[in-house]
């Protein structure tokens, strides 16, 4: 008889998750991925100014923040037909390009290292060892024989004080943890230094967004006006500051994150062949763009989908037609009146949240029933996986040279075959490689932008069609871009100046939600199946193939329109409160 | 089995450990004691608190938020805070960091709530759900309700991290569809400080941390909860930007020339005269920069209700309920206005001084504003 695994929380996300699995002779059998919490943002922005509801919506996740911000000034955009001038073009990509090289970095060390990392075992560790393990993999200057032992005294007084906060509990010496105690300090060691890094590649947000989290938007550009005569604007001191913050964030990267990546993943080679899933299909919707949105020819990653793990055609996405669909048969939210398994394009998009899972407190789902407050997206009918893997396959299938390069090459040091990226391995190593790529496109951006200015150009918003007077009675848009985690969109329609209807379909609606009409699942619950469990006490194994997508949950519910309910209305929406 | 006080070892004791200096510590003690806005004076009794005070463990709770909180938590620029922060305080419970998941994470709470109890610091990030009997966000298959009513029986004192916890914030917005309530609606019986903010700035989360393990006190709180050291001010009086409102210069679009030299924002919707913060003084990421300095107005989210304030680009005089008042006004009003605001920041503090004062204020933007026409 098949034993049921709970998981939840799921810890080192974004968000609540809750994993539930069927074991049998210690395989996963079968697989059911849950989100338990649910906010209702989609209905919120209903009726407000479209200008305003990118500060909305980036609340729908603060990991990967600026990211929902910018695919919702895109929607307004595109709806409104803005061309943002060439230098917004740039912030926005060398924003989202710190984005990638914070969210990735931080995913690696602080959100995922811990699934491989052993930090009780570094303590074993001998430090000159360590020290020339580090010195032969990069040229990282903190990499002494000192260092190490410093940072080992740390560990083991941490350990020893009995009070181990937030590795208490961790699966230490698990049988499925398999580093020498010398790569298990590095990674400590870099665990902690990556701390203390990521606070700064950040600053690159609060230079020209004000804040980090969440920095400020605008539809029509950037806010942050180009004036290099004077204090009050974007000036030299400003973009030297971020042209120092990407280098040495670039260098942390390459000389850290990637030689760690590596070392750690040579020890888990047979993780190239967990976590694989039955369907296959990949979609990105391409992003960094270097001609305007309207260009995907000038995106940085291609856009596109592949099916059946067939790297031999690459289809074409469209996201503005019916071919992207959501259903909610295993959702809590009322069926469509068009029937309980019919779907519906985001435009179109409409939710009602219909609660009819277990009261709490329960100890399971009944999977029988709708069992999450996520929906399923499809794309012709298809479950998609999206993110990093996804992006770096599209972009290999497509020829890009520049992918199929450090691709290839990624696979030669770790000495195993194309085949071994369709895996939970896969995943982690597609996302420290985008991360180089992405590290050297931003330089490529702030290069271009300081040419830009340096040609005259200091143009950094259009203000013009900012003039709710100038909009079309009525209009739609949508706003696509490659969040961190995957091909993000937002849906918008806009009539009498006021946001009609606004729907957002995340990277973790594609991959974390519920089984679709047909029966089949998503990503998260077909990659779990036929993973070994060693200790069904300690899941530590579902723990990796699930942290490999990077789960951001409160990005993947957000919906819902509650006809008829209106609680505690305010009626005057101006600061009655004051 | 440690028993649990012969483990735990003083601020001082673990800095040294970690190979920091005396130095180091003194200058740390100086920095948490600037912070603090401690006079010079008492920094030897920082010092001292420092050096004899013992680890608290802290249980972080996260319910309807979006982790920006956490994510700002991290961002808390001064390095041996940050090494405080996470080594020093026990962080034994919060989903976004912690090693364990599923029971094992929910053991290591439940043996701090045991084994500290009536100790350790609740940190709460998010809203609590109450519509459809909290069916709306439920971990380790719980409500948050419970999960909160339980964590917050044994906790020592309660800090509402964020605006989610403090007043809603987003999800609390018009209609606010899950009935997302603030924590000091559900928890009465508990001291709890409130940190507004969408996020609060890292620095003041980690000072306000600091100051309870240190002192072993809470910060001294205004009327509403927040810690006055960060609260006590508009964004709009510690404004770089503040002489051109005073002049009557200000951004009449955004890329205009006036935004190009940095001019006053009151007029493309910023809420600074209206939004008690530091970003100011304190600014984001380390003092890098703040929204106006990058030139976008405040949005003004470390106030309640700041989402249904909007639209976020129209100025203040032009909402309803302000600016109304057509009897003219002078700048000299609103200079002593600010004045006063310095004196009696506490005064204004509440809402009907608050107002008032806003009413002042908007007036005086009016007038400038026609000067500038003229």
């Amino acid at each position: 008889m098949a034993n049921r695994i709970v998981v939840d929380p799921v810890t080192r996300i974004e968000g609540h998750l809750r994993i539930e699995v069927e074991v049998k002779d210690g395989v996963i059998t079968d697989a059911f991925s849950s989100s338990p919490m649910v906010r209702g943002l989609e209905n919120i922005v209903k009726g407000r100014d479209p200008r305003d509801v990118w500060a909305f919506v980036q609340r729908a996740c603060g990991v990967c923040t600026t990211i929902h911000a910018l695919a919702s000034v895109r929607s307004v955009e595109d709806a409104l037909g803005i061309a943002v001038p060439p230098n917004a073009e740039m912030v926005r990509n060398i924003m989202e390009g710190a984005l990638y090289m914070h969210d990735h970095t931080v995913h690696f060390y602080h959100l995922h290292a811990l699934d491989w990392v052993d930090v009780v075992n570094a303590i074993k560790a001998d430090p000159a060892k360590t020290s020339e393990l580090a010195q032969s993999i990069s040229p990282w200057p903190k990499s002494s024989v000192g260092y190490f032992t410093d940072v080992k005294k740390k560990i083991t007084r941490f350990v020893e004080s009995g009070q181990l906060g937030i590795f208490a509990n961790g699966y230490w010496g698990h049988p499925q943890m398999k580093l020498p105690a010398e790569v298990n300090l590095m990674a400590v060691a870099h665990y902690l230094e990556a701390l203390e890094w990521q606070k700064e590649i950040v600053k690159v947000h609060t230079i020209f967004g004000g804040k980090n989290p969440h920095p400020n938007y605008l539809v029509g550009g950037m806010a942050c006006a180009i004036n290099t005569e004077d204090p009050g604007g974007l000036n030299a001191e400003r973009l030297a500051y971020v042209g120092k913050l990407l280098e040495e964030g670039k260098q942390f990267i390459e000389q850290v994150y990637i030689p760690d990546l590596l070392a750690i993943a040579s020890f888990y080679k047979d993780w190239g062949k967990v976590g694989k899933g039955s369907f296959g299909n990949y979609m990105s919707y391409g992003d960094f763009p270097t001609n305007g949105y309207n260009d995907p020819a000038g995106f940085k990653f291609p856009d596109g989908a592949i099916l059946n793990f067939d790297l031999s055609k690459v289809h074409e996405v469209d996201r503005r037609n019916n071919d992207i669909e959501e259903f909610v048969n295993n959702s809590w939210y009322e069926s469509y009146a068009e029937g309980a398994n019919s779907g519906k394009h985001p435009w179109e998009g409409e939710t009602n949240i219909k609660y009819t899972g277990p009261q709490p407190p329960y100890d399971q789902l009944n999977v029988n029933e709708p069992y999450s407050f996520i929906k399923t997206p499809r794309w012709k009918g298809h479950p998609m996986e999206v993110g990093p893997l996804s992006r770096m396959l599209v972009g290999y299938a497509r020829g890009n040279k520049e992918i199929q390069e450090i691709v290839n090459a990624s696979l030669a040091k770790l000495d195993v075959p194309v085949e071994a990226l369709f895996s939970t391995l896969g995943r982690t190593a597609a996302r420290g490689i985008e991360t180089q790529l992405v590290a050297n496109w931003t330089m490529e951006f702030y290069d271009t932008l300081i040419n830009n200015i340096k040609n005259g150009d200091t143009r950094m918003a259009d203000s013009n069609m900012r003039e709710p007077e100038r909009w079309p009675a009525e209009t739609k848009g949508v706003g696509h871009c490659e969040a961190p985690r995957g091909a993000l969109a937002h849906w918008i329609r806009i009539k009498d100046q006021k946001t009609e209807n606004y729907q957002l379909v995340v990277p973790s609606t594609w991959n974390a939600s519920p089984r679709d009409p047909k029966g089949q699942r998503s990503a998260y619950e077909s990659t779990l199946i036929g993973t070994p469990v060693a200790d069904p006490e300690l899941p530590l194994e579902i723990i990796r193939t699930i942290h490999s997508f990077d789960p951001c949950i409160a990005c993947a519910v957000h919906l819902y329109d509650e006809h008829g309910k209106h609680i505690s209305q305010v009626s005057n929406v101006s600061g009655c409160d004051i | 089995m440690a028993t649990r006080n012969d483990k735990r070892e003083t601020y001082y004791e673990s800095i040294i450990k970690q190979g920091y200096s005396r130095r180091d510590f003194m200058k740390f003690a100086t920095y948490i004691a600037a912070y603090m806005g401690v006079e010079t004076s008492m920094i030897g009794q920082v010092v001292k608190s420092l050096e004899t005070t013992y680890r608290v463990p802290v249980i972080w709770e996260h319910f309807q938020e979006c982790t920006c909180c956490s994510e700002s938590f991290i961002r808390s620029d001064h390095p041996i805070v940050a090494d405080i922060i996470l080594d020093k305080i026990s962080l034994d419970y919060t989903l976004t960091l912690m090693a364990a998941s599923g029971h094992q994470a929910e053991k290591a709470k439940h043996d701090t709530m045991e084994k500290y109890k009536g100790e350790y610091i609740l940190c709460v990030e998010g809203s609590v759900p109450l519509g459809a009997d909290g069916n709306y966000c439920c971990i380790a298959g719980r409500s948050a309700k419970d999960i909160l009513v339980e964590a917050a029986a044994g906790a020592k004192a309660i800090i509402a991290w964020g605006s989610c916890a403090t007043n809603g914030c987003v999800q609390a917005a018009y209609p606010n569809p899950t009935e997302a309530t603030p924590i000091h609606k559900i928890i009465k019986d508990k001291p709890i400080i409130r940190v507004p903010g969408c996020p609060p700035i890292g620095e003041v989360m980690a000072g306000i941390i600091i100051h309870m393990v240190t002192f072993g006190k809470l910060p001294e709180l205004d009327r509403m909860g927040r810690p006055k050291a960060f609260y006590a001010k508009r964004v709009h009086d510690s404004c770089y930007r503040r002489p051109y409102y005073d002049a009557g210069l200000f951004v009449e679009s955004f890329d205009d020339e006036n935004a190009k030299k940095g001019y006053c924002l009151y007029k493309v919707g910023c809420r600074g005269p209206m939004t008690y913060n530091s970003c100011g003084t304190i600014r984001w990421n380390n003092g890098v920069s703040f929204p106006i300095q990058s030139g976008h107005g405040c949005i003004g989210c470390s106030e309640e209700n700041f989402w249904d304030n909007g639209p976020f680009y129209e100025r203040l005089t032009s909402l309803h309920g302000f600016g109304i008042e057509s009897s003219a006004d002078t700048i000299g009003k609103v200079a002593a206005g600010a004045l006063a605001g310095g004196i009696a920041a506490h005064a204004i503090a509440a809402n009907v001084s608050k107002r008032k004062e806003l009413r002042l204020r908007t007036k005086g933007g009016k007038e400038n504003e026609k000067k500038l026409d003229l």
